[in-house]
């Protein structure tokens, strides 16, 4: 065996571990590095402050508001992009030309950019020109402030945030409905079973996989929402949709507090990191894998 | 126990018809087997008698009650898919109390059945596995189970055993046949292998095309073919047709026109004696097939490629032989495939010798 026949597979792998380690696992330990200091990114020097960053951001009344609205907003983004998409793919599940044009259309919100979207929806949400508040005026209703109001703006994001994750959500769970074979329900059907039974049974506990998967990516995802914030609120009015990562975005690219910035990052990873760990010994063992 | 009566069944897809104007009984306690080569109709008939299919025309009566608007799962019929159609997130347990918890059976009744059943089908010590952990023979049983505990007025099979091995096959089909015996339902079972449809039914439905080509007992199927089809479709190997017009020195009268002459390849015989009188042919051996007690051999003759079968003879090893079939062993077919039993003699007094190649 020659040396190069040793070194080969290295060589292969090295791009891909090179660019992991330089984008992805390199930032990381800098960053919980950059956590026990107090720098502001322009100053030659870094002063050592120890676990002081953690402290004061435990003591952050804002820090807790943070954290209350992340958690407010993962779990309603969550279950309703699930839910709803679930309902929906149950009513898409079905051939014909009706329903794969419904299904193209709310797809598309996936593909489009979040800046966009942001843009778009600030319009419609627009408490004076708004399309919404119009309708709203239309019904007979009182028009609502959507994201000037610290009682709205939170739900106000998580709107925009399920209109744009249900295409894609319903469309992993119509794969899921169409890899349960036909002659599950034909079986079910001269067993007697009622619609309701069948699908409580036997189609949801088939989906499982299907809703686990969905889950964590959704939860993954809303944890480190960004733009929508970064475009429509800034973070108002008065903090009230101001979230984990639009507060490390402020600490260490506007106030150049970075690293409390980092302190908080590393928070993220934490609990993030447990949420998984939960997920997967929680459910694992109710999932069923075929 | 119960009769089912199709009358005039026809299903169409769409613009496609795939059976038309379908008569069939099937008797009450009987082991009847619906045979043909796919695509034939015969799967399409047995969903539409489950009601998993709605006929697009006729009616289905299961004893006296016409079931037409019958859901699948009020018409007391049980069903053994080809895939099993186990339900994979329960147990074999669950699987098998299903049914019966949606009628609202009792637990202490429900657990008896179970346990019954179970135990007929040697599943007792799997009742809590999950069936993707079962080996293909311990899932036909699960699937057995759950059509036998709801104990249906008719069993519906669609072929159940296609997806084991040839041995474990075996092994099923005597117990399928066993368990019929025991149990007495009538047994409807779809297959498109004929040797599985011999074997287990006491009445075969051979089907075409959507047309049923013959509804016998076994025994008169083989021996009492009415069409080419059904004389083709039985038989390992298949009866040997050729055209009347290829049988070159066949010297027959008769009275109608023939189409088609066949015969069995078991009923042919190699360099027989002088004395024995038939249809005479010469020609190559192909291949020899030894299967043990019996050989199967290919021949080319003029009047094409043929089918012989002996039985505890030692192998012919001359490549260049004389088969001899008994004029009484001739099947005869009208031109469009229909069978002749009158109207055809053959002419004995001179005997037809056709040369080989």
């Amino acid at each position: 065996m020659t040396l190069w026949h040793k070194l080969r597979p290295y060589g292969m792998v090295a791009p891909a571990i090179i660019i992991f380690s330089l984008f992805f696992i390199y930032p990381i330990f800098y960053m919980m590095y950059l956590s026990l200091f107090d720098w502001n990114f322009v100053s030659p020097t870094k002063t050592y402050v120890g676990l002081q960053n953690f402290a004061d951001l435990l003591a952050d009344e804002d820090f807790r508001k943070v954290l209350s609205n992340t958690t407010i907003y993962t779990v309603l983004t969550v279950t309703l992009t699930t839910g709803l998409a679930l309902l929906l793919a149950l009513w898409l599940n079905r051939k014909s030309f009706f329903h794969g044009f419904v299904q193209g259309a709310i797809f598309s919100p996936h593909i489009i950019s979040l800046v966009s979207i942001s843009l778009l929806w600030s319009w419609l949400m627009d408490p004076e020109y708004g399309l919404l508040n119009w309708v709203i005026g239309l019904a007979g209703f009182e028009k609502l402030q959507w994201l000037s109001h610290p009682g709205t703006s939170l739900v106000s994001l998580v709107m925009v945030a399920v209109w744009k994750g249900l295409g894609y959500n319903a469309l992993v769970f119509i794969a899921g409905l169409q890899s349960i074979p036909a002659d599950i329900y034909e079986a079910a059907s001269l067993d007697r079973s009622k619609p309701w039974t069948t699908f409580s049974k036997l189609i949801l506990p088939m989906l499982s996989p299907t809703i686990f998967f969905l889950v964590i990516i959704n939860m993954i995802g809303s944890f480190q929402v960004f733009e929508t914030i970064a475009i429509m609120t800034q973070g108002g009015p008065v903090n009230s949709t101001s979230t984990l990562v639009y507060y490390i975005y402020e600490y260490g690219f506007r106030f150049f507090k970075i690293g409390y910035a980092s302190a908080s990052g590393v928070i993220l990873l934490v609990i993030v990191g447990i949420l998984t760990i939960i997920y997967f010994k929680l459910l694992s063992n109710r999932v069923h894998y075929r | 126990m119960a009769k089912i009566e199709l009358k005039n069944i026809s299903k169409k897809f769409k613009d496609d018809t795939v059976i038309q104007n379908l008569n069939l009984t099937i008797k009450d306690g009987s082991f009847t087997v619906l045979v043909g080569p796919s695509g034939c109709g015969k799967s399409t008939t047995l969903r539409m008698v489950a009601g998993l299919e709605k006929q697009s025309d006729g009616e289905i009566w299961i004893d006296d009650t016409c079931v037409n608007d019958t859901p699948p799962g009020m018409r007391d019929v049980a069903m053994v898919f080809q895939n099993y159609a186990l339900y994979p997130t329960m147990s074999v347990r669950g699987n098998i109390e299903f049914g019966l918890k949606n009628r609202g059976v009792a637990r202490g009744e429900r657990d008896k059945l179970v346990k019954d059943i179970s135990e007929i089908v040697g599943l007792t010590p799997h009742l809590d596995k999950k069936p993707q952990n079962l080996s293909g023979g311990q899932r036909q049983r699960v699937a057995l189970a759950r059509a036998m505990v709801k104990q249906p007025k008719v069993f519906i099979l669609d072929e159940p055993l296609s997806n084991l091995d040839a041995k474990l096959r075996n092994q099923m089909r005597t117990e399928l046949i066993q368990l019929h015996k025991r149990l007495g339902t009538t047994f409807v079972y779809v297959t498109h292998d004929q040797v599985e449809a011999m074997s287990m039914g006491d009445e075969i439905v051979v089907m075409n095309k959507g047309v049923i080509q013959q509804a016998d007992s076994p025994m008169k199927l083989y021996h009492d073919p009415e069409n080419l089809f059904t004389a083709e479709f039985i038989g390992t190997p298949a009866m040997n047709t050729m055209q009347m017009r290829d049988a070159q020195g066949l010297d027959i009268q008769a009275s109608v026109g023939i189409g088609y002459v066949g015969f069995r390849p078991e009923q042919a015989l190699i360099n027989a004696g002088p004395d024995s009188e038939g249809y005479t042919v010469e020609g190559e051996i192909l291949t020899r097939e030894s299967l043990g007690a019996e050989q199967i051999y290919q021949i080319q003759s003029r009047s094409g490629v043929f089918f012989v079968k002996t039985f505890l003879a030692p192998v012919v090893t001359a490549d260049h032989v004389k088969v001899t079939i008994p004029y009484e062993h001739l099947y005869y077919f009208g031109l469009s495939g229909e069978r002749l039993r009158s109207g055809v003699q053959a002419n004995r007094k001179q005997l037809a010798t056709v040369g080989g190649i």
